[in-house]
């Protein structure tokens, strides 16, 4: 095996600043075959690509390629090219301004005896190079002239022409559709046959499997495992990808009883926005609908389509019975809507303002600017939270800063507690927070739950969901593909996740 | 599998598909059709109007197309008018007080063109300063130096070479558009050296642009520059070389300047940059980078020149000029952005 080896990656390390994009990464590619690079959002998939091409630079590791002889270290795709590693990276590059067959040889254009470029030479090579790929495109129109997914074929269509021993595929299917998926996969199966090795990267499972002979999963920049694709069925592939081990997993029951047939709290038909496809979901008072998917697949645009965070472009919303406009944030709050943003640090806390100022900025934002809440009800307000949920501050005046993750997380949904919603959106309300805390976020979720709120629970733990969710929404791909509720095991969420038959 | 039959190359006019070069040259025929009718006792439509125009302006057309260049990048120079000073200023004072021959000097002018380029760009490629702040930078530093040179007008008297150069009529062949003057003389149109200079370095950087590597990266460069990069192009040597060679066709502009006027002085060319950046717009280069040719700048030039020309006809202050080339860079400004909303519609 280890002859047909054409590239090597070994101890790849790579830090952002204050992240560790990679972390001691391995990553093997043989001849003919093709790849599968899997992992949620920012396990480290484009890094490690941006290191193979030189776009990063990475601390620690060694590359090394077929034909080479020692580690070799790319400072450029210029570099990576000449080594005979081309890639297609996720968003197409290419120049708008120029034609098609320019796009496809700038850089390499062939030259007539006088040292200029052979223009009628690049123009019929591209022609037979379009053929080849059954394109049917003019190639001497500008490139912006063209589809998204034309425009992405004709990166492809660079990359393949360009001798290679080594093509990297970054999501590149993102913006195909399914005929041009097949034209794609009929490509790369004939390359792969040509004994180039292939390197795709994608988060579309069915394509997985579907062209794939080697998965190498990443979760959070370090290295899960390589595996052949017949000994990784899609439901261990999700697990490796989230970090579970599949067969430690026992099925743990929901606690306490919900009820869940109460008044309609929120009724989105046909909702959606640039981010997600139009959805149906429903919440009733006293229910936790979890919202369950790979982390990208659209669980915070959900919720975001909802607070009216994002642009609705289709659909409508019902509240309590009454159709309602929500075009931004301020208006769900009147309508008694509260939601914890999963990016806490960039969205949901202010540092430098008080435990009190941070708690009573959503009652005073439903209130308006000019009714100033008065300060005896600010602190008594404060008090009551930091009573309630157990926040740890040695004053109600402290800084939010000086407060721990959990319990600034505390004081952030004390903030929306505060208004007295009816209706709560958590995203990752128990991230990055230690256990202690997280079991009595999740009891307090259930609580509000038996009070009469609706909620909706954003988390990647799927424990955690089980353990609060009486209904949950599936995602995958920016779209809520299905519902699940009732009996829910680990197992059946994963699959619902994975999708389609099994695998 | 369709079994099309390979298209052949399909024969593309010179100027491609660029609407706004066809704009440009149409009101150029426009507005110069309109002064033929309309100051034609005053000899508007006589060639040599025309071959003045040329003549007037072929320093403005050597420095455009250098413009172009840099603007197809997406920088920008607004060093090229201080340099023409420095330049003329240094071959002034070179042959009247150092008593050096003109011929050392053109090439020395040449070589501080190309060095002046290399530090600008170097500054734009490699250390990626914003271009306005460096070329100006570079204004500044040139146009101190064409004082620090010589603070007096200093006319060139002494160089039978320049003044040959400066003097020679090259006479329209086959006597096209002679005329008898009101003395009764036959009047044979006539073109300047500086004409043929300036022609010729349209016609060479068209080719460059066109069927040049380098040429082709600029316009690349100017596209995307992130694509670019990630295409594999040397980014950083690309936008340097542009400097480079709008420095280089400065200088080579700053010679036909000093043939017009045969003089070196401290506010000589003064706002060129201004005139290159407006024939290069009108003549349909995006400032934003990436689209353009020097055809259209070309053009560019003549409809400031005829502008210029037409004001000065109608007795009017040479400041309408500038008004009226104002209301034209915005007309260009207002259909170029129209033209991308279009483009943007039919892609969807």
């Amino acid at each position: 095996m280890e002859d047909k080896v054409v590239l090597t990656m070994r101890n790849i390390t790579m830090t952002f600043p204050g992240v560790k994009a990679l972390d001691d990464v391995d990553f093997t590619l043989r001849k003919g075959e093709i790849h599968a690079l899997m992992g949620e959002n920012g396990a480290g998939k484009s890094t490690l690509i941006k290191c193979l091409n030189g776009v990063h630079d990475f601390d620690n590791g060694q590359i090394s390629i077929e034909g080479i002889k020692g580690d070799i270290l790319n400072h450029s795709t210029l570099e990576a090219q000449l080594r005979g590693i081309s890639t297609v990276f996720q968003e197409i590059n290419l120049c708008p301004n120029l034609s098609v067959a320019e796009n496809l040889f700038i850089g390499r254009e062939p030259l007539t005896k006088l040292k200029t470029i052979d223009r009628k030479t690049i123009v019929t090579r591209s022609q037979e190079l379009m053929q080849r790929l059954d394109l049917h495109v003019d190639v001497q129109k500008n490139l912006e002239d063209f589809s998204l997914a034309m425009q992405q074929m004709i990166a492809i269509a660079r990359a393949v022409d360009m001798d290679c021993k080594v093509l990297v595929l970054d999501e590149p299917t993102s913006s195909l559709d399914d005929v041009e998926v097949a034209k794609l996969f009929d490509l790369m199966r004939d390359l792969r046959d040509r004994g180039i090795g292939i390197v795709f990267v994608t988060h579309f499972l069915e394509q997985v499997y579907a062209v794939c002979d080697r998965i190498t999963v990443l979760r959070n920049g370090a290295l899960v495992g390589e595996y052949p694709i017949d000994d990784l069925p899609r439901i261990k592939l999700i697990a490796a990808m989230m970090g579970k081990d599949f067969d430690d997993l026992a099925n743990i029951k929901p606690e306490g009883s919900i009820n869940s047939h109460g008044e309609m709290l929120i009724d989105a038909k046909n909702l959606g926005t640039s981010k997600i496809k139009p959805f149906d979901l429903q919440i009733k008072r006293g229910e936790v609908v979890g919202l369950t998917g790979l982390l990208g697949s659209g669980r915070s645009e959900l919720a975001r389509a909802i607070y009216g965070a994002d642009k609705v472009t289709s659909g409508s919303i019902q509240a309590k019975g009454n159709d309602v406009k929500i075009s931004k944030p301020l208006d769900s709050i009147h309508l008694g809507m509260g939601m914890l943003p999963d990016d806490r640090k960039a969205e949901g806390i202010i540092d430098d303002l008080s435990v009190r100022e941070n708690i009573i900025l959503a009652v005073q934002a439903r209130r308006g600017m000019m009714h100033l809440v008065p300060m005896k009800e600010q602190c008594e307000i404060a008090d009551k939270f930091i009573e309630l949920l157990q926040i740890k501050t040695p004053s109600r005046e402290t800084l939010l800063k000086q407060l721990s993750g959990g319990n600034q997380q505390k004081v952030v949904i004390a903030r929306w507690l505060a208004t007295d919603p009816d209706f709560l959106i958590l995203d990752e309300p128990t991230r990055g927070i230690d256990i202690g805390t997280k079991t009595e976020i999740q009891k307090l979720v259930i609580k509000l739950a038996q009070e009469g709120k609706g909620i909706i629970f954003i988390s990647s733990e799927i424990e955690e969901m089980l353990r609060t969710c009486n209904r949950m929404a599936v995602l995958r791909d920016g779209e809520k593909v299905g519902e699940l509720s009732g009996d829910m095991t680990q197992e059946s969420v994963m699959r619902a996740i994975a999708g389609g038959e099994r695998g | 599998m369709m079994n099309t039959s390979l298209q052949k190359p399909q024969r593309r006019s010179l100027i491609g598909n660029n609407a706004l070069l066809l704009i440009t040259i149409a009101l150029f025929a426009i507005m110069y059709t309109a002064g033929c009718i309309t100051y034609a006792s005053k000899g508007f439509n006589h060639l040599q109007t025309f071959l003045n125009i040329l003549i007037s302006n072929s320093g403005l057309i050597c420095v455009t197309c250098g413009m172009t260049c840099i603007m197809l990048t997406g920088g920008i120079d607004i060093s090229v008018g201080a340099l023409i000073a420095m330049d003329c200023m240094l071959l002034a004072v070179g042959i009247e007080k150092w008593g050096l021959p003109a011929p050392l000097l053109i090439v020395m002018i040449l070589g501080i063109g190309v060095l002046f380029g290399l530090a600008q760009g170097f500054c734009v490629g490699y250390l990626e300063v914003q271009p306005f702040i460096v070329t100006m930078a570079g204004m500044f530093f040139a146009r101190g130096m064409t004082a620090v040179i010589d603070t007096q007008q200093v006319s060139i008297t002494s160089s039978s070479f320049m003044s040959t150069l400066a003097n020679t009529k090259i006479n329209m062949p086959f006597n096209i558009g002679a005329y008898m003057n009101s003395k009764g003389r036959l009047m044979i149109p006539y073109i300047r050296v500086s004409v043929l200079i300036a022609l010729a370095v349209v016609v060479v950087i068209f080719l460059v642009l066109r069927y040049t590597r380098f040429g082709r990266r600029m316009y690349a460069v100017g596209g995307n520059q992130q694509s670019a990069a990630l295409m594999g192009l040397n980014v950083r040597k690309t936008r340097m070389q542009a400097y480079v060679l709008s420095s280089f066709l400065c200088s080579i502009g700053a010679i036909c300047y000093c043939l017009n006027t045969m003089c070196g002085t401290t506010t000589q060319a003064l706002g060129l940059e201004m005139d290159a950046i407006s024939s290069a717009v009108i003549g349909g280069t995006l400032l934003t980078g990436g689209v353009g040719n020097v055809i259209g700048s070309f053009f560019g030039v003549l409809i400031n020149g005829t502008i210029s020309s037409l004001v000065k006809n109608a007795n009017l202050i040479s400041s309408w000029s500038n008004v009226v080339t104002a209301l034209l860079l915005c007309f260009f400004i207002v259909l170029q952005s129209v033209f991308a909303r279009i483009k943007q519609k039919g892609n969807k």
